[in-house]
């Protein structure tokens, strides 16, 4: 295989970066991410951010749970301090999201930019698409094509946000209701498509009860509690079933 | 000025740095992991813990908007989205589009 970009049209870094550009235009996460930053844009809205505010959030947090997190409890005067931990300990997915992704697209002469920029793409929607169509690619393009998804579904999450702030005051409420009804329920569907071997469809069902469960019975870092316990269980329930075969 | 700023001073501090680090972190660790190995088939069983257990958090405990419809609504809407999402064969578009339509449909017809 040819290392330089010997392919015609150009360098295969750029070829990746086009072919994750039209990968994320296309995208089925565009309709849930639009709906989802039109109600995160909405609701900033009505608890008196501005607009630059909302979609450098959606810029640079770029996790839709992390900013409703983060938009009602600063709204609700929470200390700075609670939210930092609130916001972190949703975040704590990414963690393992990004050492799943990483080793399929990374090639030991990929150069750290472009891998930490596809680390800050990482969101359920990118990390869905590139796990499902990155191993296509060669894996001299795969960085690139993970930020080409990435660059096409975050453009569309900022407008989405402006558009949701402007358009707030004329939003019905039971609308925005169901647009923030889109990040769970989107959410949910992607973890059980992507969910092929029994350690993960275990985890999935555990991480819905214990989470829960957990925050009514006042434990704290239920989150980080729900996955350790979950996945770990999980894991040993796939280990139990293959060692029996 | 400063006062200008303090939003977005916040928002770094509160915001971006908070959830940041954990992709950081992953890049470390990400080191070195073949994709095939068995520890990451273990970091993945944590991440899809966390990743449902996000989603039932934000379903019981509702934010904003959400929370105006009652908790039987989110369940049972959130329950016809898993059928669509089984019926049509696996789509995530139909599950979400049916699920949210569900919730929103329920929300207007019965009210709060």
């Amino acid at each position: 295989m040819a290392q330089d970009g010997t392919a015609s049209g150009g360098s295969p870094v750029w070829e990746g970066y086009l072919a994750g550009c039209k990968a994320g235009a296309v995208s089925v996460f565009q309709i849930v991410l639009i709906g989802t930053y039109i109600s995160i844009g909405a609701l900033a809205h009505d608890l008196g951010y501005s607009v630059v505010w909302v979609v450098l959030s959606t810029l640079v947090v770029w996790a839709a749970p992390a900013q409703v997190i983060m938009i009602t409890a600063l709204a609700a005067g929470a200390a700075p301090i609670e939210v930092a931990v609130a916001v972190s300990l949703s975040g704590v997915r990414l963690l393992p999201m990004v050492v799943a992704l990483l080793p399929i697209l990374r090639t030991p002469s990929s150069r750290l930019p472009g891998v930490v920029l596809a680390a800050h793409f990482t969101a359920v929607s990118m990390w869905m698409e590139a796990l499902r169509l990155a191993h296509r690619r060669p894996p001299e393009q795969r960085i690139a094509f993970a930020n080409g998804i990435g660059t096409m579904l975050i453009a569309s999450a900022s407008l989405a946000s402006v558009a949701g702030f402007y358009f707030a005051r004329v939003l019905p409420e039971p609308l925005v209701g169901g647009l923030l009804f889109l990040t769970p329920m989107s959410f949910l569907v992607s973890v059980v498509r992507s969910s092929r071997m029994i350690s993960d469809r275990i985890a999935a069902v555990a991480g819905l009860v214990l989470s829960p469960l957990l925050a009514l019975l006042g434990v704290g870092l239920d989150l980080m509690w729900t996955g350790l316990v979950g996945g770990t269980a999980a894991y040993l329930v796939h280990r139990v079933a293959r060692a029996r075969r | 000025m400063t006062a200008d700023l303090w939003p977005y001073l916040i928002l770094v501090v509160v915001g971006f740095l908070p959830n940041e680090v954990w992709r950081w972190l992953g890049v470390f660790f990400s080191r070195g992991l073949d994709e095939t190995s068995e520890a990451l088939l273990w970091v993945r069983a944590v991440a899809t813990a966390i990743l449902t257990g996000v989603v039932a958090k934000i379903i019981v405990f509702a934010p904003g908007a959400l929370a105006g419809v009652p908790l039987w609504i989110r369940l049972g809407s959130a329950a016809v989205g898993m059928a669509a999402f089984a019926l049509f064969r696996q789509s995530v578009f139909a599950g979400v589009v049916a699920g949210t339509a569900a919730l929103i449909a329920a929300d207007l017809v019965i009210g709060r």
